[in-house]
């Protein structure tokens, strides 16, 4: 008990410069001092192991049950598409807009509720000129935001007159404006599906980030007077949609697109089946797409594609997830072994060392 | 005027004469051949910065710095161009690193403002307009005359004009300059001696020439002519005339001088070598890592600039129909817009270089260096002090070290001579309580007090007492014969002083068994022995020198015989001895030099009136020759110095500081090279040396030592290399001595180095102090670059412990000096053993692993924003929000790494400290070399590989992530790559850390805990001052994922999987000796239990914890783990006295 009775003259005045004698001063505080040594890494690698197959075996089967169907319309030249028309038509003639229908057979049957999506490819949501392209406060419905916005939105910022652009910036300005309508045949005529286009965006944004400017003489119209729509767009943002909720920046197809994707190829959510008949799922059986083709995609090589997509707990197909549970499940065992290997080996040695 | 401009841009120096001429008291000749010299201010600055330059020389040390300069030009950068990050990222960490480093470095430099103040500001008496003025140290001028008094240290260099003696001497010892205690008597010119009062010195009119300042102490040569009415005399002045700053006055009343050099030409500030920023190898090698990294950011930022215009070689990519240009970036110059892409590339990746690192380090330093001052270990208790941190810079130095030079004087030795034992007639007496006991008999043996001494006793002491050079205290003679003392007693009142502590030691031996010296009185010496006075004419005394190794006085007894005594080392009397009991006295000898003491021969012979006469007459003769008085001097003593009676011989003890041989032997097992530098005698150093365990009897001891000649010296210098390398297998010391050394370090360094390295001790004597300073210099520029530790307690020292990588300070006897220009100041020696092996270890691990940790994390942090590029087109996207950018390396990620770096003990201190050999597996910078660089940086890289892909491959898919079918975007890629990594980094420090104290916990799982709170905060709300609202609930959506929640899991469990199984097989295929002591403290969850129990204070603090864990555990068994590795432990042999905090049995537990 050396420390306990060099401590005892603390107390006296004498050791006025004396340290303090306390765990803390003198680095000798409690602690747990682990060693990752062969013996207790062993237990770890084949209980991590065991656990990381069982889930990979959970995972694989559980992303197994979604049904996914991808089809692409694109239409590139040559390809024989029956949208190819529709692509090849010069945009600026644009007037009239170019309609294409895709039949396709279902398999089997997808349970509800199916996701409708489209996907486009080679596509740069997240080039930083695009994706600063835009201005929140507009978007949140600041009246001011509304009448001058950002700088960051230009070369959208104003038309040629000088009118402020509202939706301002790149990404408004290049809102995906295909338009989809599914029938499904039974019994000989086509009916067409409902699809749902409501919560197709995250309930924040459409709620609370984007809202519209206040209404100036109870219309939507009013409150945008004076500025000008996005120059690609055919029509002023009020007129988006006929449903005033889902209308000006709080219309859930622009949303969608504001929310720009991280990577070239991606996907956005368009609709949703579950009403009507179809709200336990789409039955097997034929169907055909009809698709309003007006967003150009050729110029950089695009692709457009649609895709039915069941959803579970953990989201659309994802077998990722599942493969490396299982491959470093077993990497982990086998590692496991190694190990076991080596610590036998060495064990010897090591007590031999240490005496 | 050219000239003028040359000087004062000091091309020139601005003395151009060898000589300066000082007219004494400033009186100026009226006949106008007098040209003003300008002398140096007497004011000592050690400062560095002044009110006015200390901000623009404080930033201009600041950005000197390789990474303040490069975070400065990156938030230039920003400022200047459009950038993916807001110039605030890098501009606020910069401004706080700045403004905190200044804080530090202005406080320390008001600190030496004030030091230097209270030197400055000392009042000194100086003769002014015929009186004595008061004044300030700093108003000294070259010229004036100063009056010192007892005890006081000179002001300034001064030449002695007179004394309070007749003869114009005075004594001083020069303790703080060499580290000689001994007395050394300086003389006046006997002109100016007579002028003992102020009136009368006002009346002299003299001029002083002399050399310009040099930092040698023992040269000076100049002359001094003295108007005498209208005849002037002219008289040499050498160094005995000069009193030096930073000497003490001693045994003399006051002292008038003329101060000649001041201020910072003064010997003493010229041997200080200015106060250079000493770095640690630490911050070289970071600096060096920080440059690759700046070569790795160059190259990221080059290669994304070219792919970025390869890219967009055509227009499709460059400028889709989706994201168009305004007018202005279309119109802008090709050669301004690839400038200015490759800026921005440069501030997107410039994280890479951690801003927070130097931060952290410096606090690190500086909260880290606490734990040293706190050690109760290193505290002493007899003078109350504890350690002492002056530069907290260069904490991890001190588990570097490779040389350490230490003074011997007051840091191995106490500075303390004791006499221990003698014999006398062939009979061994120890002294005990004041008596001289025979051997063999016990203190309180049946005779009890022995009144009166044997006739070969009392001959022995006298002697002892009269064969002697040493001075008694002016002041105190006077009351000696009031009878002050006791016949077995002490008498304390007297004080000696010697130009040899032995001599003092054998002296006041002497005196206190009986036979005391109680002073000389014109010729005599006088002598109580056993209470009567008795008196004796000292005729002749026949210097030391270093070839007899003896000296001897000639006096005449009471009786009016005529004596001889002779006292010397004892291979220069035996020979010469005739009678006495000389074999007897051979053993006895050689039995106090084993036991460590220094031993002296004491014999005498009694001369017959003849002989005397003819003695007498020979010495005088070979005294007043004019041609090789020094051969006839010698031959006369040595004709003088035979035949002589044996009386006994002396054992005295320099005594040693605890613990020296230990330490030494510590230091020598952890692999460091022990150096003793000192400026004594030869066979003085050599003894200490071989006492302290320095060298060892086994040793081969190798001498270069009186060589006058170059040819000499090498032709030695070969022979002892040959030597060397004849006989490898014992372990050979080396003696050299200043002269011999300043002599090879000329011509043959490499030579002499060659020797020096395959000797394993080495012993420097009779050194000055800026050739100790050179010896660690060469040491320090040898090709391998050791690191150097110079440790010593007297202002001799200072200039080593400038130069050496580590200064060590020892908080002794001769002033602080050396404390205050030290890096580290200690009380003992042997705390040495402790601040090397265990702290310096510790701050070493502790800062490597924090360096490398850093880098780490940097490249984990930085390297997918590059990755990214690759899917953006290499448009600058950024990956992190900003907020997320600035606060990673200030909050997320900067605690736990932090407290890390001040807690960690990858091995319990009582191991590091009893196998010293542990110290080994650190040296030559080991874990910061290139190979553990590289295992960081890649490590660093793969992670960030596998976070970008694992989340990539997540969400690259394209399919939803959420139960309801609904898709991320960029900033929830963003935040789960970023998330992934704050838990991996977090993690990563978490297996680094060995040692788990309550706070590391906290800072570890609280660091997670604190991102994921902050997180929520952050997307939580709509920020009113921010401009973009990229974060709004992505956080939230994100954890709401499930597959999310696994993705985290397995990525962050692959990352960490390689490196866990990478540590697992080194330790067991290559164990280092630290990770095989590891091994040996087994039984970790009863460790804490342990520690805790056997802490007194924080038994009560931690009791109902303890008891907590006990129930828990189900026992309490610290006796098993107590010292399981003391028991099992190879090393932890004989020396069991290491340690300091001994064995802990835990018997409450």
């Amino acid at each position: 008990m050396a420390a306990a009775a060099a401590a005892s003259p603390c107390a006296e005045p004498a050791g006025r410069n004396k340290p303090d004698n306390t765990a803390f001063t003198q680095q000798r505080l409690p602690a747990w001092q682990p060693l990752l040594s062969a013996g207790t890494a062993l237990p770890l690698f084949f209980c991590v192991g065991l656990a990381c197959l069982a889930l990979g075996l959970g995972l694989h089967f559980s992303s197994g049950t979604i049904r996914e169907l991808e089809l692409d319309y694109t239409g590139a030249p040559g390809s024989g598409h029956g949208c190819s028309r529709c692509a090849n038509a010069s945009r600026a003639a644009g007037a009239e807009a170019c309609t294409c229908s895709l039949r396709f057979e279902l398999p089997e049957r997808f349970p509800g509720p199916v996701c409708l999506y489209y996907e486009l490819s080679n596509y740069y949501q997240n080039h930083r000129r695009y994706s600063v392209s835009r201005d929140n406060r507009q978007l949140s419905g600041d009246a001011a935001g509304l009448r001058s916005p950002a700088t960051e939105c230009s070369p959208f910022r104003t038309d040629p007159r000088g009118l402020p652009i509202a939706p301002c910036g790149a990404i408004a300005n290049s809102r995906f404006n295909d338009t989809f309508a599914l029938y499904h045949l039974a019994n000989g005529t086509f009916h067409r599906v409902p699809l749902d286009n409501r919560g197709i965006s995250w309930w924040t944004d459409s709620n609370i980030k984007f809202s519209n400017p206040a209404l100036l003489n109870g219309t939507l119209e009013a409150t945008f007077k004076g500025t000008a729509k996005p120059p690609n767009w055919p029509q002023a943002a009020y007129l988006l949609d006929s449903n005033p909720n889902n209308t000006g920046f709080i219309n859930e197809d622009f949303i969608v697109w504001m929310r720009i994707a991280a990577l070239p190829t991606f996907r956005k959510l368009y609709r949703r089946v579950r009403e009507g008949n179809f709200s336990s799922g789409l039955p097997q059986g034929t169907y055909c797409l009809n698709i309003t083709y007006n967003y150009p995609v050729l110029s950089f090589q695009g692709t457009k594609k649609v895709i039915f997509s069941t959803v579970s707990w953990m989201g659309g197909k994802n077998p990722f997830l599942g493969i490396v549970y299982l491959v470093f499940g077993s990497a982990c065992i086998l590692t496991g072994f190694v190990m076991l290997a080596v610590h036998i080996k060495f064990q010897q040695q090591n007590q031999m060392d240490v005496e | 005027m050219l000239r003028w401009i040359r000087q004062q841009l000091g091309f020139d120096p601005p003395h151009q004469s060898d000589t300066r001429t000082i007219y004494i008291a400033n009186r100026f000749p009226q006949n106008g051949h007098y040209i003003p010299q300008k002398f140096a201010e007497n004011r000592i600055i050690s400062s560095k910065y002044t009110v006015w330059n200390f901000i623009p020389k404080n930033l201009f040390e600041q950005f000197r710095r390789v990474a303040n300069f490069y975070f400065l030009i990156i938030f230039l950068v920003q400022l200047m161009i459009d950038t993916p990050t807001s110039p605030i990222t890098s501009g606020l960490p910069l401004f706080f690193v700045i403004t905190v480093t200044a804080i530090k470095q202005g406080y320390e430099d008001w600190l030496r403002h004030k030091a230097d103040n209270e030197v400055n500001g000392a009042p000194v008496y100086v003769v002014r307009s015929g009186g004595l003025v008061k004044t300030r140290s700093k108003n000294i001028r070259v010229g004036d005359i100063v009056r010192v008094a007892k005890d006081e240290t000179f002001p300034v260099d001064l030449v002695l004009l007179s004394s309070d003696r007749v003869d114009g001497s005075c004594h001083v010892t020069t303790a703080s300059l060499d580290g000689e205690t001994n007395l050394k008597t300086h003389v006046a010119v006997p002109e100016t001696a007579v002028l003992q009062s102020v009136a009368n010195l006002d009346t002299l009119v003299a001029v002083i020439e002399c050399q310009q300042p040099e930092a040698d102490l023992y040269r000076f040569v100049g002359r001094i002519t003295i108007s005498h009415q209208i005849e002037e005399i002219v008289r040499p002045l050498g160094p005995e005339s000069l009193l030096l700053r930073g000497a003490r006055l001693k045994n003399t009343k006051e002292i008038f001088g003329v101060a000649v050099y001041t201020g910072m030409e003064t010997k003493m500030a010229l041997n200080y070598k200015s106060k250079s920023q000493k770095r640690s190898a630490v911050e070289k090698s970071m600096n060096s890592f920080l440059i690759i990294y700046l070569i790795i950011l160059l190259f990221e930022a080059v290669l994304s600039t070219i792919l970025k215009y390869a890219w967009q070689a055509e227009e499709k990519w460059d400028e889709p129909w989706y994201d168009q240009k305004t007018e202005h970036e279309r119109n802008s110059s090709k050669i301004l817009r690839f400038i200015s892409d490759f800026l921005a590339f440069l501030v997107l990746y410039n994280f890479i270089i951690p801003i927070s690192l130097y931060v952290t380090v410096e606090m690190q330093k500086f909260l880290g260096s606490f734990f040293i001052g706190w050690d109760l270990d290193l505290y002493h208790e007899e003078t109350n002090q504890r350690a002492q941190v002056n530069t907290s810079d260069l904490n991890e130095e001190l588990g570097q070290v490779e040389y350490v030079f230490t003074d011997k004087t007051g840091t191995l030795t106490e500075n303390e001579m004791q006499f221990r034992e003698c014999s006398i007639n062939g009979i061994k007496y120890q002294e005990i309580n004041g008596k001289l006991v025979p051997e063999g008999l016990t203190e309180d043996s049946p005779d009890g007090i022995r009144l009166s001494l044997m006739k070969e006793e009392e001959l022995f002491l006298k002697a002892v007492c009269l064969c002697h050079t040493v001075h008694i205290s002016a002041d105190q003679t006077d009351g000696i014969g009031d009878g002050h003392w006791r016949a077995n007693g002490i008498v304390s009142q007297l004080e000696y002083y010697a130009s040899s502590p032995d001599e003092k030691a054998l002296v006041e031996a002497a005196s206190r068994v009986g036979v005391v010296f109680t002073g000389t009185n014109g010729e005599g010496m006088e002598v109580k022995s056993l209470g009567k006075p008795e008196r004796f004419k000292l005729l002749h005394v026949l210097e030391f020198d270093p070839n007899r190794r003896r000296m001897s006085v000639i006096v005449e007894s009471p009786s009016g015989e005529k004596l001889l005594f002779t006292k010397g080392a004892e291979s220069s009397i035996l020979p010469h001895s005739r009678g006495g009991e000389i074999d007897k006295t051979r053993i006895h000898v050689d039995e106090f030099a084993l036991k460590g003491l220094r031993t002296l021969c004491v014999a005498y012979r009694r001369f017959t009136a003849e002989e005397y006469q003819e003695i007498d007459r020979r010495l005088h003769e070979a005294r007043t020759a004019l041609q090789q008085r020094e051969e006839r001097l010698a031959d006369v003593f040595n004709f003088i110095e035979k035949d002589l009676e044996l009386l006994g011989a002396t054992g005295v003890e320099d005594k040693l500081q605890d613990k020296v041989q230990e330490t030494i032997e510590a230091l020598r097992l952890a692999g460091i090279k022990v150096w003793v530098l000192t400026g004594d005698k030869h066979e003085t150093a050599v003894s200490v040396s071989l006492s302290c365990g320095h060298f060892h009897r086994t040793m081969n001891i190798l001498e270069l030592v009186q060589h006058k000649s170059d040819s000499t010296c090498a032709e030695q210098l070969r022979q002892l290399a040959r030597r060397i390398k004849d006989d490898h297998v014992i372990q050979h010391g080396l003696v050299v001595d200043g002269t011999s050394l300043s002599l090879a370090l000329r011509e043959h360094e490499k030579l002499f180095m060659e020797v020096c390295r395959n000797c394993s001790a080495v012993l420097c004597c009779r050194m000055a102090p800026l050739q100790k300073a050179k010896v660690v210099r060469l040491l320090k520029t040898s090709p391998e670059k050791p690191i150097t530790l110079a440790i010593g307690d007297g202002a001799n020292d200072v200039s080593m412990i400038q130069e050496a990588h580590v200064g060590i300070g020892i908080m002794g006897k001769e002033g602080r000096q050396a404390v205050r220009n030290s890096d580290y100041a200690i009380a003992r020696f042997k705390f040495l053993s402790k601040l090397l092996l265990v702290h310096g270890h510790f701050y070493y691990i502790r800062i490597a692993t924090l360096v490398q940790y850093f880098f780490y994390k940097n490249v984990c942090f930085i390297t997918p924003q590059f990755l990214y590029q690759f899917f953006c087109l290499f448009s600058q996207q950024t990956l992190y929000d900003s907020v997320y950018l600035t606060l990673y390396n200030i909050s997320f990620t900067s605690l736990p790494i932090l407290m890390y770096s001040l807690f960690e003990q990858h091995v319990h201190p009582h191991v590091l400290q009893s196998k010293p050999t542990l110290y080994r597996d650190i040296r030559k910078n080991a874990l910061l070399g290139f190979k553990p660089f590289l295992y960081w940086t890649i490590l660093g890289f793969s992670h960030a590989f596998v976070f970008f892909y694992g989340s990539y491959l997540l969400m690259g898919e394209d399919t939803s992530l959420l139960g309801n079918g609904q898709m991320f975007g960029n900033w929830t890629f963003g935040t789960l790559v970023f998330t992934v990594m704050v838990i991996t980094v977090t993690v990563k420090m978490a297996l680094e850390t060995h040692f788990w104290t309550w706070i590391n916990h906290f800072v570890t799982w609280g660091s997670i805990v604190f991102y994921f709170l902050f997180s929520l905060f952050y997307g939580g709300i709509i920020w009113p001052f921010l401009h973009t609202q990229d974060m709004y609930f992505v956080f939230v959506q994100l954890l709401s994922s499930g597959s999310v929640w696994f993705a985290i899991i397995i990525i962050v469990v692959t990352c960490l999987f390689l490196d866990v199984v990478k540590k697992v097989l080194c330790r067991h295929l290559q164990p280092t000796s630290t990770e095989k002591a590891q091994l040996t403290e087994t039984g970790s969850g009863i460790n804490c239990l342990d520690s805790m129990c056997c802490f007194s204070d924080g038994e009560t603090a931690c009791a109902s914890v303890r008891r907590m864990l006990e129930r828990l555990m189900g026992r309490c068994s610290p006796t098993r783990v107590s010292r399981s590795w003391s028991s099992s432990d190879p090393y932890y042999t004989n020396d069991r006295s290491i340690l300091t905090l001994s064995t802990m049995d835990s018997p409450t537990c």
